[in-house]
């Protein structure tokens, strides 16, 4: 079993504070299995649903093995969520983590869901951990724009970047029998009464799929404040609207549609990658000749302050992570694209994000 | 229907049976537990289906979300504590029967009632899935909201006997859903961003019921003699049974349809049908509020059926409705399956099998909780201190995992003591509930109708639904005044044939 030791610190060595506060887990921990340096660390809420019924355990033991040979120099670490189990950033952090796992890169990820205003708790949290050598969050665009639109001063260009991990293109879908065939035919009805077209989608205000209709608008010369957007409950409702004609185009990256796409209820008049996107027939928005590329990802930050040791530590481990063929598959499974980029480059990329959602949302008066 | 058979001989193998018995345990004690849902479970074992056929994790999974819809129902009834937002209705009635040593034959109904519900929307949903999914999404925002002004109006005949009161509760429930960030601006979060997102249902109700009535009764322990809870016979008695049935047939027929429409949800046909119950109860309406078997019996079915009705327009057009039909969405495309028309025709024996296992769960549910009745309605024996004590600490574990924050356990906190004050200023409870579940919803539907139609106000009636529901709300409003002119007519009775006409709409 290669175990990577690549830094050797215990559990004492997380940052002071709310510990105690974040999991419950955690005193649970204590007294149910003792607190021994190589017992396997759960999040507080897959402790909570599985210490219930221990039958489930019996289900996991096939992914649940303790690994105890090192001498209790496994490194630890901690991931942190920004949405619910079963959302997006939970399925990219859950499955980087249970790679590295997997792989023995690492010991146990203490995996805990910090909810709250679109990632912007969980956000305000990796700050205040100024300086945790343990702590990663997975994020993504939703939580940059999250920051502003909720007036928090934990912005991601403040944190520090370790990977972007995958991308996700937008599309546009619009019913089977919607009267626009192309991009164009959308956008001559968009720039005759911007009103007029009902665009809805899965995120709120600030998230990727109201921030691509409204670069979209931008660049074909519709004012961004005049798109009536509409702001549905995640893909669910969205899909409901959509299939029921209740707006006209919805805006949200395809993996949620691929049913009703490849059954024909709903059509993709495009998709905003640089590239086409495998398994839909539909062109880039630059091939339909609009100058937008626009793509949603996601990736992991740490915490501000920590030493630069450290970080290449984490840079070093995702690129461990990235190379696995487990992760290939977890990418392929998901119909993630990959989009790995790490380090400076990472870091140049957060701060244009940055300007350019805090640019739109400006424009919009969101600010 | 030799679908079905087969799909019963796949389900029946003993690994399928395994991984149903665990999902209906599973899902049970997630249900008992307030804060932690049918959705957060199936989303932590996703993983698992990594390792299983397909088949039989989508067994345990549709065993998770029916047991959760009935694992919900024993806290609100022994404990006063809703372990999910559609059984807050149960522990009004519920509650109040184990009080009155009548807590075995609350369970009893709930169980009864959970699995009559089930099977009927199962076969419901046999019937139907194929081909009726296309068109529950022609309602749209205009309808919906009609819908829930309905419930809205309805309330009013909850208030109480205080009107005053019913409305200053109301008022309350409707200002705490205020709170958080749904509309864009920020509203009563006092620049807190653990109050964007509001507040959980869950935190209010298990505040409001539990910890006010843990603080009520610790405030007169000295004063006032022990209320000794008598032991009360273990089963369901002939009347019992009678005044049952009725309720979980018109639980049923509010739930599947609610569960099947997009914006229906769970806690929508609870509530209709508790309203319902009330009004129908006749000669046993004076026992509303202090135990009645109908109002257990309405809400238990009706959200169980609903759980069976959200699996209509998942498998049929791939639409998930519920957070827990969406992530079940997302384990299905994790094997590479797309629900939809095709689903049927591609996975047959797939689908089949699942629909086997749900009659196997409803079953399984059925087994496993009836006879543990009498013996959780002996847990009131125990000692008020002891039995408190254990509440409250069932209430904070619940309040905290909601969001595994402790700033919920201090709404917890802070909602206890409102829940104390409401019974110290005789306020009623389900008003203030009402108005926490319905608000946000009315707001967002009206939000959205108005935006559609870019502020034209005549959308609100753009959809024939829409229309129905407010002629209904109309006959509702307007029926007593009328009738209370013409002479010979008894005002009440003509309500309550309104009230069946507006069960029919409802349900068609």
């Amino acid at each position: 079993m290669a175990v990577t030791r690549r830094h050797t610190h215990g559990t004492g060595g997380r940052a002071a504070g709310d510990v105690r506060v974040r999991l419950p887990g955690h005193q649970a921990s204590a007294t149910l299995h003792g607190s021994g340096p190589r017992r396997p660390r759960r999040t507080g809420r897959a402790r909570a649903a599985l210490a219930v019924v221990l039958v489930a355990v019996v289900a996991l033991a096939g992914c649940g093995v303790t690994r105890g040979d090192d001498g209790g120099e496994n490194r630890r670490l901690r991931m942190m969520i920004p949405n619910s189990p079963g959302g997006g950033y939970d399925q990219t952090g859950r499955a980087a983590t249970r790679v590295m796992e997997s792989a023995d890169l690492t010991g146990r990820f203490e995996v805990s869901n910090v909810i709250g205003a679109s990632g912007t708790v969980a956000m305000q949290r990796l700050v205040n951990e100024e300086g945790a050598e343990d702590l990663l969050m997975t994020m993504g665009l939703g939580v940059v724009g999250a920051t502003y639109t909720n007036g928090s001063d934990a912005r991601v260009s403040g944190a520090t970047p370790i990977a972007q991990l995958i991308e996700e293109q937008e599309g546009l879908l619009v019913p089977a029998d919607s009267p626009f065939e192309t991009v164009q035919d959308l956008v001559a009805a968009w720039t005759a009464d911007p009103g007029s077209v009902r665009i809805g989608g899965g995120s709120s205000p600030g998230g990727p799929d109201h921030l691509f209709p409204m670069q979209l608008a931008d660049a074909v010369g519709v004012d961004p404040t005049e798109v009536n957007y509409i702001v549905y409950d995640g893909g669910g409702p969205l899909t409901t609207a959509l299939l029921g004609a209740k707006i006209d185009v919805g805006t949200s990256g395809l993996a949620e549609f691929e049913g009703q796409i490849a059954e024909g209820s709903l059509r993709v008049l495009a998709t905003s990658g640089e590239e086409r996107l495998e398994g839909v027939d539909a062109p880039t928005l630059v091939e339909s000749g609009i100058d937008l590329v626009f793509t949603n990802w996601r990736g992991v930050l740490a915490p501000p302050g920590i030493s630069d040791e450290v970080r290449d530590q984490h840079v070093a481990l995702l690129e461990e992570m990235h190379a696995t063929e487990a992760w290939r598959e977890a990418l392929e499974t998901n119909g993630w694209v990959d989009a790995f980029v790490t380090g400076d480059e990472f870091e140049e990329f957060l701060v244009e994000q940055d300007e350019r959602v805090a640019g739109t949302l400006t424009e919009l008066g969101l600010l | 229907m030799d679908a079905l058979l087969t799909g019963f001989e796949l389900a029946l193998t003993p690994q399928n049976l395994l991984y149903a018995v665990v999902g209906v345990l599973l899902g049970t004690a997630v249900g008992v537990l307030p804060g932690i849902g049918p959705a957060m479970t199936v989303a932590l074992l996703l993983p698992v289906t990594y390792n299983v056929s397909p088949s039989a994790a989508l067994i345990m999974f549709a065993g998770i979300y029916y047991g959760g819809m009935y694992g919900g129902s024993t806290t609100s009834i022994l404990l006063n504590t809703p372990g999910e937002s559609s059984s807050v209705i149960t522990a009004l009635e519920g509650n109040k029967m184990a009080k009155a040593g009548r807590a075995a034959q609350a369970l009893a109904t709930a169980a009864i009632g959970s699995f009559v519900a089930g099977t009927i929307s199962t076969v419901l949903l046999v019937a139907l899935a194929p081909t009726v999914a296309e068109w529950v999404v022609v309602l749209g925002a205009p309808s919906y909201f009609a819908l829930m002004v309905l419930a809205l109006i309805a309330v009013t005949s909850v208030l109480g006997s205080s009107k005053l009161r019913g409305f200053i509760s109301l008022a309350v429930g409707l200002t705490i859903g205020l709170v958080g960030t749904a509309t864009g601006q920020a509203r009563l979060t006092f620049g807190n961003p653990l109050l964007a997102d509001g507040i959980d249902i869950v935190v209010v109700a298990v505040a409001i019921f539990a910890v006010g009535e843990a603080l009520w009764v610790a405030a007169h322990l000295r004063r006032r003699p022990l209320e000794v809870i008598p032991v009360g016979r273990p089963w369901m008695d002939r009347t019992d049974w009678g005044r049952s049935w009725k309720p979980w047939l018109r639980g049923t027929a509010y739930g599947f349809p609610f569960g099947a429409l997009p914006a229906g949800g769970a806690e929508m046909p609870t509530f209709l049908s508790y309203i319902t119950e009330r009004r129908l109860a006749g000669k046993h309406r004076a026992e509303f509020g202090k135990g009645a078997i109908e109002g257990v019996a309405g809400p238990e079915a009706a959200n169980n059926a609903s759980a069976a009705g959200t699996l209509v327009p998942l498998l049929a057009i791939g639409l998930p409705t519920t957070a827990t039909a969406a992530v079940i969405l997302a384990a299905m495309q994790g094997y590479g399956l797309q629900p939809g028309p095709q689903l049927f025709e591609a996975e047959p024996e797939l689908v089949w099998t699942l629909l086997a296992s749900l009659f196997i769960a409803n079953t399984l549910l059925l087994v496993i909780n009836l006879p543990m009745a009498p013996l959780w309605a002996k847990l009131l024996r125990i000692p008020r201190p002891y039995l408190y004590a254990g509440i409250l600490f069932f209430a904070v574990l619940g309040a905290y995992s909601v969001n595994f924050q402790w700033f919920d356990v201090a709404l917890l906190g802070l909602f206890g003591a409102l829940g104390f004050a409401m019974r110290r200023f005789g306020l009623p409870v389900l008003p203030l509930i009402v108005g926490v579940i319905l608000g946000p919803r009315l707001e967002e539907q009206l939000g959205q109708a108005l935006q559609l139609s870019r502020g034209d106000v005549s959308a609100l009636w753009g959809e024939p639904v829409a229309v129905i529901v407010y002629l209904v709300i109309a006959a509702l409003l307007l029926g007593p005044l009328v009738l209370r002119l013409i002479p010979g007519r008894q005002g009440p009775e003509r309500l309550e044939d309104d009230i069946d006409a507006l069960e029919e709409e409802v349900r068609s």
